[in-house]
This record gives C-alpha cells, sequence and structure tokens, in this order.
C-alpha cells in the first residue's frame, strides 16, 4: 500500500502521558481539598478515523477524537461515578461535587473494597507509529483499488477501513497509577455478485499486518464461488468453521468465566467447575501478553492483567476475578475487574482458544461430506445453561463433497448448544488473531466441528 | 453554541464546502442498576461535542470534536472538508440533496417530571425495594432492577439556514427474577426484557410502572417455569403480547425499509434488505388486517423515535409503511429520496450523539390498533399458543428468515387461557408470517413500546426506537425449532 502524505487539521497525537497525568492529579488536588481520602481517576483518549465503502464508492468518512474524566470516590463505605468530558477544573470540581453526591444519596455497602495501592505491570508494546501515520488519502486509496478490483469482477464491494489510536490512565488517591497506549487498525470487506456474497476481515494493532487488497481478492474469489447456491435438507452436519465463525461462536462465553457470574448462577459453568464439559482438545486462557492480543495490562480497578488458564483438556478449571470477587472466594484477583461501581464484577476479554495443526484446507481433504462457514451473523443466546445459541450463516457456506469444496449451499439457521459443539471438534488449526462482526478480537484456530445443528434454511 | 456551529459552518463554506451541517450535542445521562439487594451501577455521564458533516468535491466528509472553541471548532471543519476531498478519490457520483425547506425552531419532548431532578436515594431506594420483593419468593436465585435517564440538547445548523435546538428526555426501567435449579435457568422481566420500558418522558415513566404490585407475579412466574411442561415444536396458532410484536415489527419491518440498507450501504454489517426497489407498491407485505406507519411526531406518542425535526433538519412525519397489507413506503434520507421518486426526505436521519454520522434510522415504526379487545381475541381461539416477553431474537442479513424465543408461553385451548409452558419460540419468513396475521387487539391494548439498543452503522452507533404493537394473532406458525433435536 502506498502512502500518500496529507495534513491533518486536528492534532494527530493523544497528549503526552505528563499532561493526562497533570488532569489526573487537578482531580485528586481538588478532592484532598474538599477532605475526599479515596478517589480514583480514569482517562480515556481516543483519536480515530472509518473510510466507509459500498457500491465501489466511500459514501461515509468519519473521524473523531475525544477525552474523558472518569471520577469515583468513596467515602463512608459508598461508591459512585461520574464521567465528563469537560476538562477545565470548574468542570472537574463539578464532576467530583456530583460523584460525591451520588454517592451519599445510597446505603452503605459492607462489601465496598478501599482502592487498591500501587501495583507493578508487565510491559506491552501495542502502539504502532505506522497506524498512527495512516491518513484519510491512505485508507482512501486502499479502498479504491480493492472497489476498482471488485468492478474488474463485475462485483460490488462494501466495508470500512479504519485505523486509530487510544491511551487510558488510571490513577488513585494511594498512588496507583497506570498508562497504556495502542494503535488498531481494521479492514473489513464484502463483495457482493449478483445474489451471492462473501466476506473477508482483518484486524491489528499495526496496520503491516494485514493487506487490504489481498483481503479483498479472499472476498472476491469467494463471492465467484457462491454463485447458485443449491438448498440443503436442514440437520445435522459435519462443518469446518474459518476462525471468524470459530470467534463469534464461541466468544459469547465469555461472560461465564466470570466469577461473578458463576457465583449469580446465571453461567452455564455454575455447578460445572473441575468436571470434563469440553472434548480434551479444547484449552482457553485469557492473555493480554500473548502477542495476538491488544489491550492494557491492567484492569479497570487498577489491578495488573494475569494470564488465566481457563479451560484445560476440556475441564473449566480457572475464572477471572475482579478484587471483590476474589475476596469472596478467597483467592487472588486476577486483572480482569470492570469499573466500579458495578452489577457484573469481572470478565476475560483477551481470550485464546488453543490451536492443533490441521489446515483449512486438510480440514477439507478430509471431509466425505459437509460444510465450510466463512462466518456466522445475529448470534444470540437461546438457553443460557445449555448455551444454546441461535443465528444465522452469511457470506458464503460451502457444500464439501469428497474432499472438495463442491457448491455453495442457502445460509442455515442454527439452534446449537457450545457445550455441545466444543464437545464435537475433530480436528484444530493454528490459532491466530481472529476478527469478526459480532464479538471481540480473539486468538482462535480454525474447527471441523461434528454434528453441528442447522434447524431451517432461509431463501438465499 | 450557536457561535461554535456558525464559526464550524463558516469555515467549511471558505474550505471550500457546497454544503455543511453541525450538531452541537450536550448527552446527559445517569445509569442505577440493583442486584440482590445491593446497588450495582451508580453513575453519571455527560458529554459535549460538535460533529459537521460536509459536501465538498462532490463528496462527503465528517469530522467531530470535544474541543469547543473557536479554534477548535474550525479545526473540525477543516478537517471534515480534508476528509470529504479524500473521500472524492473514489466517489462515483455527486451526492445529490433533496430540497429542504429553513427553519428556526426550539423544541422540547414532554417530561412531566424530570428524573434528573428526582433525589437520588428516592431513585435507589424504590430500586432497593423491587429487589427485595422479587427475593421474597423462594427459589429466585438472582433480582435485578435497572433505571436509565438520558437528556439530549442538540444545536442544529445548516449552510442553508436551519436553527433548530431540541431537549429531548427519556426514561427506563424494568426489573428481572431469574431462577437457576437442576439444569435449567429460567426468567421474567417486567415490564419487558432488556432493561424493561423506555419512553421519551420522565420519572412519571418509573412512578406508573408499580414495581412493588408486580414483583411477586414476576417472581412466581420465574420460579413456576421449572415445572411448566416445555412448548412443544409443530405449527399452530401463536398468539404474541404487544412487547414481543414490538420487537418482531422492529427486525422483519423496521430494518427492513431503512433505503440505506436496501441500496447496499449496509451490505457489510447491518446487511441488505429482501425489500428491493422494485417491491415498493408492489409486495403484500401483510394480511390486509395489518397497517404499520414510521411515525417520529409526537402525536404518535411519547416514543423513542418522537422527535420534531431529524438530524438533517428535517420536520417530522408519517410515512405509510404497510398500508391494507401492501407494502407502501421506506425510510428515506435528504441523500436517498429522490432514487425512490420522493421529492424530499422522509425525515428519518438520526445520529447517535456529536462524534458520529447521522444515518437513516428507524422512528416509531408501529402497527396501528386493530379492533379486537384481548379477551375476545383469546375467547375467538380454540388452539394456540400465547407467547410473551422476548428472551431472544435473530433474524437473517437480508431479514426474511427470523426466530424469536420469549420468557414464557400459556396454552390457549377451548377460548382459555390454560397452563403455562417453558421455553417457547417460533420462526418464519417475513412476508409469510405477516400474512398469517387474522386479528389485531384495539388501542386499548397498544402501547409505545421502546427499543434502547438498535445497533445500525461503522463505526456502531446504537439508537432507540419505538415500535406502537398491541396483541396479535397469527395462524400456522412454526414454534419450538430453538429447543428441537437438541
Amino acid at each position: 500500500m502506498t502512502r500518500r502524505k496529507s495534513q491533518p487539521a486536528i492534532p494527530a497525537t493523544l497528549r503526552s502521558e505528563h499532561e493526562l497525568h497533570r488532569i489526573a492529579q487537578t482531580v485528586l488536588r481538588l478532592a484532598r481539598a474538599r477532605g475526599i481520602r479515596e478517589t480514583e481517576v480514569h482517562l480515556d483518549e481516543h483519536i480515530a478515523a472509518l473510510t466507509r465503502f459500498a457500491n465501489n464508492t466511500i459514501h461515509q468518512h468519519v473521524a473523531e477524537q475525544g477525552l474523558t474524566v472518569s471520577i469515583r470516590t468513596v467515602v463512608d463505605s459508598r461508591t459512585a461515578r461520574v464521567t465528563t468530558n469537560r476538562i477545565d477544573e470548574d468542570a472537574l470540581r463539578a464532576a467530583l461535587e456530583n460523584s460525591l453526591s451520588l454517592a451519599a444519596q445510597q446505603p452503605r455497602d459492607p462489601h465496598l473494597l478501599p482502592l487498591p495501592e500501587k501495583q507493578k505491570y508487565r510491559a506491552v508494546h501495542h502502539f504502532h507509529p505506522a497506524t498512527a501515520a495512516l491518513s484519510p488519502e491512505d485508507r482512501a486509496c486502499a479502498v479504491k483499488q480493492a472497489c476498482q478490483l471488485a468492478g474488474r469482477q463485475g462485483q460490488l464491494a462494501a466495508g470500512i477501513f479504519s485505523s486509530g489510536r487510544s491511551q487510558s490512565m488510571l490513577v488513585n488517591s494511594r498512588g496507583l497509577s497506570a498508562a497504556h497506549r495502542q494503535t488498531h487498525a481494521t479492514f473489513s470487506i464484502t463483495m457482493q455478485q449478483g445474489a451471492a456474497s462473501s466476506w473477508a476481515k482483518g484486524n491489528a494493532g499495526d496496520v503491516r499486518q494485514f493487506d487490504p487488497l489481498a483481503l479483498a481478492k479472499t472476498a472476491s474469489e469467494k463471492a465467484t464461488r457462491a454463485q447458485h447456491p443449491i438448498e440443503l435438507e436442514p440437520g445435522r452436519y459435519t462443518i469446518i468453521l474459518e476462525p471468524a465463525a470459530v470467534l463469534d461462536l464461541v466468544g459469547f462465553l465469555f461472560y461465564d468465566f466470570a466469577a461473578t457470574s458463576v457465583a449469580d448462577k446465571r453461567s452455564c459453568f455454575s455447578g460445572r467447575l473441575g468436571t470434563p464439559l469440553f472434548g480434551k482438545n479444547i484449552s482457553i486462557s485469557d492473555d493480554v501478553y500473548h502477542p495476538g492480543q491488544l489491550g492494557a495490562p491492567f484492569d479497570e480497578e487498577g489491578m495488573p492483567r494475569w494470564r488465566v488458564h481457563l479451560v484445560d483438556r476440556g475441564v473449566v478449571k480457572h475464572l477471572v476475578y475482579s478484587r471483590l470477587s476474589a475476596k469472596k472466594a478467597r483467592t487472588s484477583p486476577t486483572g480482569h475487574g470492570l469499573a466500579l461501581p458495578n452489577e457484573f464484577g469481572e470478565a476475560p476479554m483477551n481470550l485464546v482458544v488453543g490451536g492443533g495443526n490441521t489446515s483449512v484446507e486438510e480440514m477439507i481433504a478430509g471431509t466425505d461430506r459437509g460444510l465450510l462457514v466463512t462466518r456466522f451473523w445475529y448470534i444470540r443466546e437461546v438457553d443460557p445453561y445449555e448455551k444454546i445459541m441461535t443465528g444465522m450463516t452469511r457470506d458464503g457456506l460451502f457444500l464439501v463433497e469428497k474432499g472438495k469444496i463442491v457448491q455453495s449451499a442457502r445460509n442455515f439457521r442454527f439452534n446449537q448448544s457450545i457445550l455441545e459443539m466444543l464437545r464435537n471438534v475433530e480436528s484444530l488449526g493454528p490459532a491466530r488473531r481472529a476478527t469478526g462482526e459480532e464479538g471481540f478480537e480473539m486468538v482462535v484456530p480454525p474447527m471441523k466441528v461434528g454434528h453441528f445443528h442447522f434447524s431451517e434454511v432461509t431463501k438465499f | 453554541m450557536w457561535d461554535y456551529c456558525g464559526h464550524s459552518l463558516d469555515t467549511a463554506r471558505l474550505r471550500g464546502a457546497i454544503y455543511a451541517d453541525v450538531r452541537v450535542m450536550h448527552l446527559r445521562q445517569r445509569d442505577l442498576t440493583t442486584k440482590n439487594g445491593r446497588v450495582g451501577t451508580l453513575s453519571q455521564s455527560e458529554s459535549l461535542g460538535l460533529g459537521i458533516r460536509v459536501v465538498a468535491n462532490g463528496a462527503w466528509g465528517f469530522a467531530s470534536t470535544d474541543q469547543l472553541t473557536r479554534h477548535g471548532v474550525a479545526a473540525c471543519a477543516v478537517q471534515a472538508v480534508a476528509i470529504a476531498k479524500a473521500s472524492a478519490l473514489a466517489k462515483k457520483e455527486n451526492v445529490q440533496l433533496a430540497p429542504e425547506g429553513v427553519y428556526v425552531d426550539s423544541w422540547q419532548s414532554p417530561c412531566r417530571k424530570d428524573p434528573f431532578e428526582i433525589p437520588l436515594d428516592t431513585q435507589v431506594n424504590l430500586l432497593l425495594a423491587a429487589d427485595a420483593a422479587l427475593r421474597k419468593t423462594k427459589g429466585v436465585t438472582l433480582s435485578e432492577t435497572d433505571m436509565q435517564f438520558r437528556k439530549i440538547d442538540t444545536w442544529f445548523a445548516s449552510s442553508s439556514g436551519s436553527k433548530i435546538h431540541q431537549r429531548r428526555t427519556i426514561s427506563g426501567c424494568g426489573i428481572v427474577a431469574t431462577s437457576f435449579k437442576g439444569d435449567a435457568i429460567q426468567k421474567r422481566s417486567y415490564p419487558n426484557s432488556f432493561g424493561g420500558q423506555h419512553i421519551l418522558g420522565g420519572y412519571e415513566l418509573i412512578e406508573a410502572m408499580d414495581f412493588l404490585g408486580h414483583a411477586p407475579r414476576v417472581a412466581e412466574e420465574a420460579v413456576a417455569l421449572h415445572s411448566a411442561p416445555p412448548c412443544p415444536q409443530t405449527v399452530c396458532t401463536v398468539i404474541l403480547g404487544g412487547s414481543q410484536l414490538g420487537l418482531q415489527i422492529h427486525e422483519s419491518i423496521g430494518h427492513p425499509i431503512e433505503l440505506d440498507r436496501v441500496l447496499g450501504q449496509e451490505a457489510n454489517f447491518a446487511g441488505t434488505s429482501f425489500l428491493t426497489l422494485d417491491k415498493l407498491h408492489n409486495l403484500r407485505y401483510a394480511s390486509p388486517i395489518v397497517n404499520v406507519v414510521a411515525d417520529a411526531r409526537i402525536e404518535h406518542g411519547p416514543g423513542l423515535g418522537s422527535f420534531a425535526y431529524d438530524d438533517e433538519g428535517v420536520p417530522a412525519q408519517r410515512i405509510d409503511v404497510i398500508k391494507d397489507g401492501e407494502f407502501h413506503g421506506y425510510l428515506s434520507s435528504r441523500e436517498t429520496a429522490h432514487l425512490i421518486g420522493l421529492p424530499r426526505s422522509g425525515g428519518t436521519v438520526r445520529t447517535e450523539g456529536w462524534n458520529r454520522l447521522p444515518m437513516i434510522r428507524m422512528t416509531n415504526v408501529s402497527i396501528l390498533p386493530g379492533t379486537w379487545t384481548f379477551e375476545n381475541l383469546i375467547a375467538d381461539t380454540d388452539d394456540a399458543i400465547f407467547m410473551d416477553t422476548n428472551r431472544s431474537w435473530s433474524i437473517d442479513d437480508r431479514r426474511y428468515q427470523f426466530q424469536f424465543s420469549t420468557e414464557i408461553a400459556w396454552e390457549i385451548k377451548g377460548g382459555k387461557k390454560t397452563r403455562m409452558l417453558k421455553n417457547p419460540s417460533y420462526s418464519g419468513i417475513t412476508t409469510e408470517f405477516w400474512n398469517s396475521c387474522d386479528a389485531v387487539c384495539n388501542a386499548d391494548h397498544w402501547v409505545l413500546w421502546g427499543t434502547p439498543n438498535c445497533g445500525k452503522g461503522q463505526p456502531m452507533q446504537i439508537m432507540g426506537t419505538g415500535h406502537g404493537a398491541s396483541p396479535a394473532r397469527f395462524r400456522n406458525v412454526k414454534i419450538g425449532t430453538a429447543f428441537s433435536d437438541q
């Protein structure tokens, strides 16, 4: 991709860490002057832009920047959070007073913990200058190339090319100070050819880790292959899931791994910890330090994130904990707490599903009859304890017979328990950073799954 | 705020924009929740900023900023123009806007009791009391309540001369009882699931909900569901409760009629629509008793899709979507109106906030009341399943094939509501389903439901939409598929 020069009209750089720290210290000074002993300040800044295209032309092209300051006071076992994007001293003082007022108007919470003290964090490097330097012209040129490819193939391209940078800082009155900055870029493309379509997407902290034109070619070739789908009977099929399809489905388990969710008896793992639940080929961890992951090395309470081995060879072994849920369970917080006050506790946000050595091509070659799934769409939970999910296939469903893709197929609705699905995984490919449209990015492998339940077929 | 609007518009013009509109928005929000007798979320937020949309070199550009200074808004306008010129690198045609009048106006949504003026402890104590009432029933393992309030001020100005200020106050609330027993989790919500009811209005909504009166029933039903037989898998007559019908309208009528979706502009994310342009005035969408409108006027009710002007400065309108069963109209914008031969926009362009590009969104997409009382409808039905309160929803990316499940159902036998059923679900094809509708309840049962969480666009925008609905009956519906073969 050729890079073009442009003149950004809004400052193209994030504030310095020193500047963020100055804002945080202003809040802490105001709080001390008010006699508040425990105050937490969370700052989030982002600069982002997105080029959106459809029908082989750019139809939306946007940019934004913003900084929010979120203040939480703790007084007499009561707490409340107030967030503002106004950073003058009067506005910060007003937000602080607001937090105090809200906190005071509720009952004492005997479980409320004091703020944590200073912590140590492992370094992560998620800021890439090449991504930060991406200009509107850079994105527009890449989009133009994708649209020209579509035009040559008699197809219509639609999608996005986005890029941005962000930083967060968490400071509290007990001396805790944590800061993180990162970049991100996404290219997503749908190629439509008549009634058929296909899709490809890349996402990374470093924009050089994916090639928009290569993704466009992949989507284009699959859209050509998706022509003239046949209608198959609903039923149970062997399926080969590309990583995006695995991500969007398995990602729905994320909150079930929260200790608070298990304690509240709304997790599908309630009463099932330590028992074989999935196949022995399934291991899942939460690991912000994995090279395929992005994110801060601390949670929204300021605790360092741990790598947590959630599932070991089919058995749910560990959960993630906030400070409160850890105290209740007499264990240590794992650095997955959400911003307080909240009712959800914690959540893993950097899931890594262990992979294997079988490529998608090998899975296809080893399949007598099955379906290759590009992605899923509109996935919703039907049953929370059996973790039955429903949704549709989208943008490329292909019939595999005798080791070869022979035909595209009309999209199916599925009603499938994820627990059962992860017991029926026949082979796994290499795990890699994947991105879909339903959930957050994860590191997942492609999977070949037996007995997957498609319940109904749609008209295309 | 008008100074910031004017300065950014002037800057955009000087940099080469042939059209520009700008929104300064101040959004305030309060969120309260409780869980198992404790306060969960207690937070308040505000966000103030400016977003400007321009046409330059025949293409769109949009930029936003929270730096409300003359320099900040001018820089934002410069950036929007630069982005438009970059967009022009890959344009096929020049942007064309339908003509629209110039308006100078100010409007506030109805709000009898400002929720931000109600003492917080009054709100917290009510939620804690409802939370406690839910837990009085043995077998409830999780009690949850919530309130949410928003106040949104928008100052809109365009290079055509419009200057419009609107203030919309939004309130929402709900309670939920969950029961875990054996190998199942059952749940009941009131007055609706996923956050309850949401309207354009004030604290009067919360006072009208009578949480304490409803909590015992909600809790008892959640527990009783464990003992209920499962919904069968068959084809039969279904009666949908009003809130479930509201979501059915949202997914299988509201989204397919969005003209940007029809034109392929959402193909990569939200999807397209089976309602291709050839179907306008040429499709029997529903049975002749079905009439659906998209009505943003406050006369329709205090819905999440009610306003005086949309975010392009177009006055609120009522659009016939389905008239006597025939497909009659799309949701349109100034940019898309001419593509379906309309002289002006349908006034359905909305934005989540100052940092998001306005786009076609549902307003209040509602089925008009029919003639039946609910009691007469039940009495007239020999064999059916009555399903109420949504539990899950899913539809394909062209809005043909859908599946919904609800929290609870009851058998209707011989004109009477009989035993409770658990795990109900139904599925179908949009036009086949709507053509099977043979009864809609009357205005006494019609409620303008609020859907606060409609997602669309890239970057994603969450928008509130309204859906007026009363219970309705559908014949030959496939039920029970969600739990089949499990």
